[in-house]
């Protein structure tokens, strides 16, 4: 059979060669392609034994599922690609139930034309992420389409987790006296990408923060568990979708401060430059966590202890308010509301 | 951030806010006009009403070129997207301001338009350049400020020899629009609002300078203070003001003077003569027909003018009648005292120029500023819708 493969499979060429149609069309090519480039980024017991699906074990308890699609642009900025958001954004979306992610799935739809060696990368990247994490990539799917369909790579996962017993983080248990603890830094991922756009590049040392942050949250609920009420990954949107979110569905308050709020001054000088707050740019490696008043020190220190989580800062705490309003001291002495953002972030002229 | 963090001390404003509360006598109330939609903005964004005595009221005003850009204009822009030929290249925030029947440019690009939101003017033609089969339009809008670097494409197109290349020019001039706030027929239907003085954008005036303000101080015995958009150029302008008002004073003053001077770029102004001259007269959402209020190409020029090139026209549109912004762009009524603010006037659905882009008096209230309206009512023991 290895022989026969040797013959007559056509070599891929990941230095210069190019998805074409029939890497999508279900026939050899598509194998090779799937075996030359995903199974050998992604290697594991699962893949390896070549089903259109896995089997695997879970211990007993309650399991969250998760689902998302990346259609980020550019594909590669710096920190990462698409294929390490794809893994880390699953995986946070998973934590953020306080959950242990255990597998994941890719689903991919690369467009026509996509040179081999671009996908070889997101491909290594991304098994990379998922070793790194130990939460392995355990079945996927490969479609490709005519030039012109897709923007280079769109990339889906989707994961299942095990919830700890005696855990259950629920969007709408924000409590007035409630503490908001944001995880470290805002807006690195999004101005990361930012400076690598189109027609919008500048320099910057700034690099995406996409992490995984299931150890982080092993480490809160290890340290606090019982005082967690809820956690969110403020992606896009920032933490003031996020804030407002769990405003809404707790149908609570926040007050935050902003003197509190940590922003590196990189960030903040792009987002100035760009006309953008802080607030509305996403993250891809830190989480929001609202913590009963009794466990805020230890879950902070446990944070705090977390290679993720060193910087983490209590930026707030939940009030009383039935018009769901996000409020922040500024640091200029004022207050202000920080709403949901409208529409896309556009920039502004002057 | 050096140069920036130095204009957002909070101690410091502190203490301009309690010279401020010295000055101002409390026998009196202060009503200043803040003209520029970038100080609304930071007005609303450092919360700093929270600052000011009682007695000391900011209006906002209409200077947001967005805002101010009237819907036929915007139906003009799409009809001429949606030909073929067309590449429409247009600043970001143009692109979610309504058009009539909803529509707007991010609609049109979803519909076909090659609509492509651009950064600067030399975005636009790099495109040109780019795409010699195309033609490039570039939606130039925006004041004083914005209209030095459209000059400057044209100089580079001429230069280039680009003959693919125009603009839809939308320039409007700040000074005529203040004149008009205080001088126009609307007025006297809106009804007056008591203004003590103005605080003019420092931006305008690193171009045009502080001197064009003279005649209007004097006209109208107004204050004028040029001011920065950080907060403590703002609250600082606010101080001048009062005491301008307690001296009984009405002269133009510079608080910006680290970039504003008294006469501005003049190589700015000559590259803005040579290219542009006034339209007699220009609608301003929201304020109407304003008298020598906006710019168009010189005629010499028409190749590069797409109202020419493309004999463009501009519909006849109306803003919702039950829309306030007349009254807010002059301050004779606040963003809540409009029965569509909140309900189905939003940023997310903005139907009157006052929400439409992130500087308008609505959209800056909406945005930073409603719980006031919430606090208020909770200590007067009503609730609001």
């Amino acid at each position: 059979m290895n022989v026969m493969m040797k013959t007559y499979r056509r070599k891929l060429d990941l230095k210069n060669g190019r998805v074409d149609l029939s890497h999508g069309a279900g026939g050899r090519a598509m194998g090779q392609l799937i075996e030359g480039i995903f199974h050998r980024a992604f290697d594991n017991e699962w893949l390896r034994a070549g089903n259109d699906q896995s089997a695997f074990t879970v211990p007993g308890g309650r399991m969250v599922m998760t689902t998302d699609g990346y259609v980020v642009s550019p594909l590669f900025f710096p920190g990462g690609n698409i294929g390490s958001l794809a893994v880390h954004g699953t995986i946070n979306d998973i934590a953020m139930a306080g959950a242990r992610p255990l597998y994941l799935s890719a689903s991919f739809i690369i467009e026509e034309g996509f040179p081999l060696a671009d996908l070889d990368r997101i491909a290594e990247t991304m098994g990379a992420a998922s070793r790194e994490a130990g939460v392995p990539i355990i079945t996927g799917d490969t479609k490709v389409v005519e030039r012109g369909k897709a923007d280079g790579v769109f990339i889906s996962t989707a994961g299942v987790g095990m919830v700890p017993a005696g855990l259950d983080l629920r969007a709408n248990a924000a409590r007035p006296g409630d503490a908001v603890i944001v995880s470290g830094s805002i807006g690195d991922h999004g101005v990361a990408v930012m400076s690598k756009r189109e027609n919008l590049e500048f320099d910057t040392d700034i690099v995406s923060d996409s992490a995984a942050l299931h150890g982080l949250v092993a480490a809160m609920v290890e340290g606090g568990g019982q005082h967690i009420r809820l956690m969110r990954d403020p992606t896009r949107g920032g933490i003031a979708a996020t804030l407002n979110e769990i405003a809404n569905q707790s149908h609570i308050g926040f007050r935050i401060d902003e003197d509190a709020i940590p922003i590196k001054p990189e960030v903040a000088a792009a987002c100035e430059f760009l006309g953008l707050d802080p607030l509305n740019v996403a993250n891809e490696g830190k989480l929001v966590a609202v913590v009963a008043p009794e466990g805020k020190d230890r879950v902070f220190a446990a944070m705090r202890a977390h290679s993720l989580g060193g910087e983490a800062a209590l930026i707030g705490h939940v009030v009383e308010d039935d018009n769901c309003f996000v409020q922040m001291a500024t640091s200029f002495g004022g207050g202000r509301i920080v709403d949901w953002l409208s529409g896309e972030q556009l920039p502004r002229i002057c | 951030m050096k140069y920036i963090d130095e204009y957002r001390d909070g101690r410091l404003a502190k203490d301009i806010a309690l010279q401020i509360t010295a000055a101002a006598n409390p026998a009196h109330s202060y009503h200043f006009m803040e003209f520029c939609g970038g100080h609304t903005h930071a007005i609303s964004r450092y919360g700093l009403e929270d600052l000011l005595p009682s007695n000391v009221r900011m209006i906002h005003g209409p200077g947001c070129p967005v805002c101010v850009l009237p819907i036929g204009r915007i139906d003009a822009a799409i009809a001429l997207a949606m030909r073929p030929e067309i590449t429409l290249c247009t600043y970001g925030d143009l692109m979610r301001v309504p058009g009539s029947n909803g529509s707007s440019l991010l609609k049109a690009k979803a519909a076909g338009g090659d609509i492509r939101m651009v950064y600067s003017t030399l975005d636009a033609l790099r495109i040109a350049e780019a795409e010699p089969d195309r033609e490039v339009v570039f939606f130039a809008i925006g004041f004083e400020t914005t209209t030095p670097p459209t000059a400057l494409a044209l100089r580079f197109a001429i230069d280039k020899g680009l003959r693919n290349f125009s603009i839809f020019c939308n320039h409007v001039l700040t000074p005529a629009a203040i004149q008009n706030i205080l001088e126009s027929p609307d007025v006297r239907k809106l009804g007056t609002v008591k203004i003590d003085g103005f605080i003019g954008p420092a931006h305008v005036s690193t171009v045009i300078g502080t001197e064009p303000y003279e005649f209007f101080a004097e006209e109208f015995q107004k204050p004028v203070v040029v001011a920065g958009f950080e907060p403590l150029d703002v609250i600082q302008a606010i101080l001048m003001l009062v005491r301008q008002v307690n001296d009984g004073r009405h002269e133009v003053e510079n608080q910006y003077i680290r970039a504003v001077t008294a006469f501005g770029n003049e190589k700015a102004q000559a590259e803005v003569a040579n290219f542009f001259e006034l339209r007699e007269s220009f609608e301003w959402r929201g304020l109407g027909e304003v008298p020598y209020g906006a710019l168009r190409l010189r005629p010499q020029y028409a190749i590069y003018d797409a109202e020419k090139r493309f004999g463009m026209v501009t519909p006849a549109a109306k803003d919702n009648p039950a829309c306030e912004c007349g009254a807010i762009l002059r301050g004779v009524k606040k963003p809540a005292d409009c029965k569509l603010f909140g309900t189905v006037c939003t940023p997310d659905t903005p139907m009157g120029s006052c929400m439409v882009s992130s500087e308008g008096a609505c959209a800056a209230h909406w945005t930073y500023g409603r719980f006031r309206e919430h606090a208020k009512a909770r200590e007067a023991g009503r609730a609001v819708a």
